[in-house]
């Protein structure tokens, strides 16, 4: 009988990241509501301090994996140390973030398993026929899929932001299992060589709460430091549209939309941006919209919830300075 | 060096999605393009055969008019297609499609296999990844920069927050994000070109498989559309007397901050 809900932790250089404690959050809430336990499998290298924490949000079982081999991600040591352990305990259900290493790992980790994956989903369902059904956007958001599976385990990936942070317990105790891997050659045909970590005081674009966004309307690469300020002052990311990407004023990787980034942050902030259907495919789903264009017509009005029409480079300074009293007082 | 690239035919990015009378997506009218990500698979496989030499194919699963995706892309510049068409990829999971994209590729012979990092319609991202398991080769998502050295590759792949360099022998598939290359338009002549290029159309039992090698494991139970936004208020008053506004509302109406 398969059992257990599992929730892979990604954590890099020992920090977890923040979408594999709202899967916890939710993961507790489906444990109990079933009766399963809920198990944090978390793999790397010097990571045994981590269990308390993952006990505190919500784990009834902490699985450590530690290998020297998994001490920085790569697909084949990853893959073959969760093939392993999934075949051993045969949990009803994996659960991890739909991060770089989600996207990379989980569809590797599916087809070793034969098994089918929900990826990018926005919503689970506790079913009593199939245990769980995932809700996904496609078509960037203009439809839903709802996918449901009778072969387990059932592997899903879950978009950073949809769930809620659990309150963390420190009470709470789980049980704490060492397991081993045996990671072989064949796991290790591509090397890591190196990896740079773009150094930033700001939070990464799909896991903040908060992101300012700039477009055509900045005019140049120069007058993004306005939203700099701005999102400093209230811990935001800073995205752009694929028309300051092309126009080289920001990085590829700050790019939100359709052939960007998809986020969902609590509050998207646009600022000159018109609001192509492209680019709502990417932040559509943000909770509270703002937009900031001089032209009243521009069409990201017709999503926003609140819309200032205005020249950018008037409201914003003024707005970074509301924002300072606010979170200062 | 015997380059391939899988590509799929997908909805255009303006495309108006609405259900037909099942319940499914309905493509009636819809303009079709090629993946956006695949256009710079498509190119960075031109590429490496202009550097390199060898050829270029083309493989897509995919209905009656995925044959005019792989003809823009032979009129880009690659060397032959191949085009998997059968009714039963209207019922197949992505564990099925990788496993009949693996079949397909298998035939050919292969040094390189170039894909996009995902598809815009059903935005999966996982037939790449599942495909080279199903060949038992490495692979690289979301590939920026590839350098290749014989059979040494070196690939530069986004991840979050920064960047990774990975090294790995071929045969191995890449993902191409956005960044890679700046895709060509196909030319007059290379159009013209194209209708002369080979383009090998096969079903599901060519490839040796039957439908029941190929049951789903994961169904679509509904499809549905969201609840279209709602345009909020806009916040009249100068740009100043706008901005505080928009700054009280956000912290004492939407609570935000
Ligand atoms: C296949 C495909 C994929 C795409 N993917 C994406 C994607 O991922 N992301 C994306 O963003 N786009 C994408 N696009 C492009 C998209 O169609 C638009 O071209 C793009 O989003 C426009 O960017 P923009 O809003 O910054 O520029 P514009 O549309 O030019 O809008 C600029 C806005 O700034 C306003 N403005 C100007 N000056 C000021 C000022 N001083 N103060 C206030 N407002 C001002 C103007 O009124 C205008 O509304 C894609 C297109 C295609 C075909
Ligand atoms: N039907 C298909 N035929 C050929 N290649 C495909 C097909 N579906 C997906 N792919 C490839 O796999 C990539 C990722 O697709 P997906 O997993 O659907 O997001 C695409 O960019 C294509 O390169």
């Amino acid at each position: 009988m398969a059992k257990g809900i599992w929730v892979v932790v990604e954590q890099r250089e020992q920090q977890i990241r923040k979408v594999s404690l709202e899967l916890l959050g939710q993961g507790r809430k489906m444990a109990d509501e079933t009766g399963e336990p809920l198990v944090a499998v978390v793999l790397g290298q010097g990571i045994e301090g981590l269990a308390q924490t993952l006990a505190a949000n919500g784990a009834d079982k902490v699985i450590v994996v530690e290998n020297e081999k998994l001490a920085e991600y790569t697909t084949g040591a990853y893959t073959s140390a969760l093939n392993q352990l999934i075949r051993k305990e045969e949990p009803q259900a994996v659960l991890m973030g739909n991060t770089a290493v989600g996207k990379d790992l989980a569809p590797r980790l599916a087809q070793r398993l034969g098994v089918g994956l929900a990826s990018d989903c926005t919503g689970i369902e506790l079913d009593a026929s199939s245990f769980m059904t995932f809700k996904r956007p496609i078509y960037a958001g203009k439809a839903f899929e709802y996918l449901a599976s009778s072969v387990r385990p059932i592997l899903a990936t879950i978009r950073p932001n949809t769930f809620n942070l659990p309150a963390a317990d420190d009470s709470r105790k789980a049980d704490v299992v060492k397991e081993s891997a045996e990671i072989d050659a064949a796991d290790l045909r591509a090397i890591l060589k190196e990896v740079a970590i773009a150094a930033s005081k700001r939070p990464e674009l799909t896991e903040a709460n908060i992101i300012v966004s700039g477009g055509r309307g900045m005019k140049g690469p120069e007058n993004y430091v306005i939203l700099e300020n701005l999102a400093d002052v209230i811990g935001a990311a800073v995205g752009a549209s694929r028309a300051a990407v092309d126009a080289g004023w920001r990085e590829q990787k700050f790019q939100v939309g359709q052939t960007g980034k998809t986020v969902a942050p609590t509050l998207y902030i646009a600022c000159g941006i018109s609001g192509a259907i492209q680019h709502l495919a990417g932040m559509g789903s943000s909770k509270f919209i703002v937009a900031i264009n001089k032209d009243p017509e521009a069409n990201i009005f017709n999503v926003a919830d609140y819309g200032i029409v205005g020249d950018l480079f008037e409201v914003v300074p003024v707005l970074t300075e509301e924002f300072k009293k606010i979170v200062s007082a | 060096m015997n380059i391939i690239v899988c590509i799929k035919q997908t909805f255009d990015t303006e495309a108006k999605i609405v259900l037909d009378g099942n319940g499914k997506i309905d493509p009636n009218g819809v303009n079709l393009i090629i993946n956006p990500y695949d256009e710079y698979a498509i190119e960075e496989g031109i590429r490496l055969k202009e550097k390199f030499g060898g050829d270029v194919t083309i493989v897509t699963m995919g209905g009656p008019r995925a044959q005019e995706a792989v003809r823009t892309a032979l009129a880009m510049g690659a060397d032959k297609g191949v085009v998997v068409n059968d009714p039963i990829l209207e019922g197949t999971d992505e564990w099925a499609n990788a496993e009949i994209l693996a079949k397909a590729v298998a035939q050919l012979p292969y040094d390189i296999i170039l894909s996009g990092r995902i598809a815009i319609d059903d935005g999966a991202s996982q037939i790449s990844v599942r495909l080279a398991e199903a060949l038992n080769i490495p692979s690289v998502t979301s590939v920026l920069k590839l350098e290749v050295a014989g059979t040494q590759v070196t690939a530069t792949r986004e991840i979050d927050g920064g960047t990774e360099t990975i090294e790995v022998a071929l045969p191995a598939v890449f993902t191409a994000q956005k960044g890679l290359n700046e895709p060509r338009y196909p030319s007059v002549a290379g159009i013209m070109k194209a209708k002369k290029k080979p383009l090998k159309s096969m079903a599901v039992a060519d490839l040796g498989l039957a439908a029941g090698d190929l049951a789903s494991k994961m169904s679509v139970q509904k499809y549905t559309l969201p609840t279209a936004r709602q345009a909020g208020q806009k916040i009249p008053g100068d740009a100043p007397q706008a901005a505080k506004e928009l700054a009280r509302l956000l912290h004492e109406e939407a609570k935000v901050l």
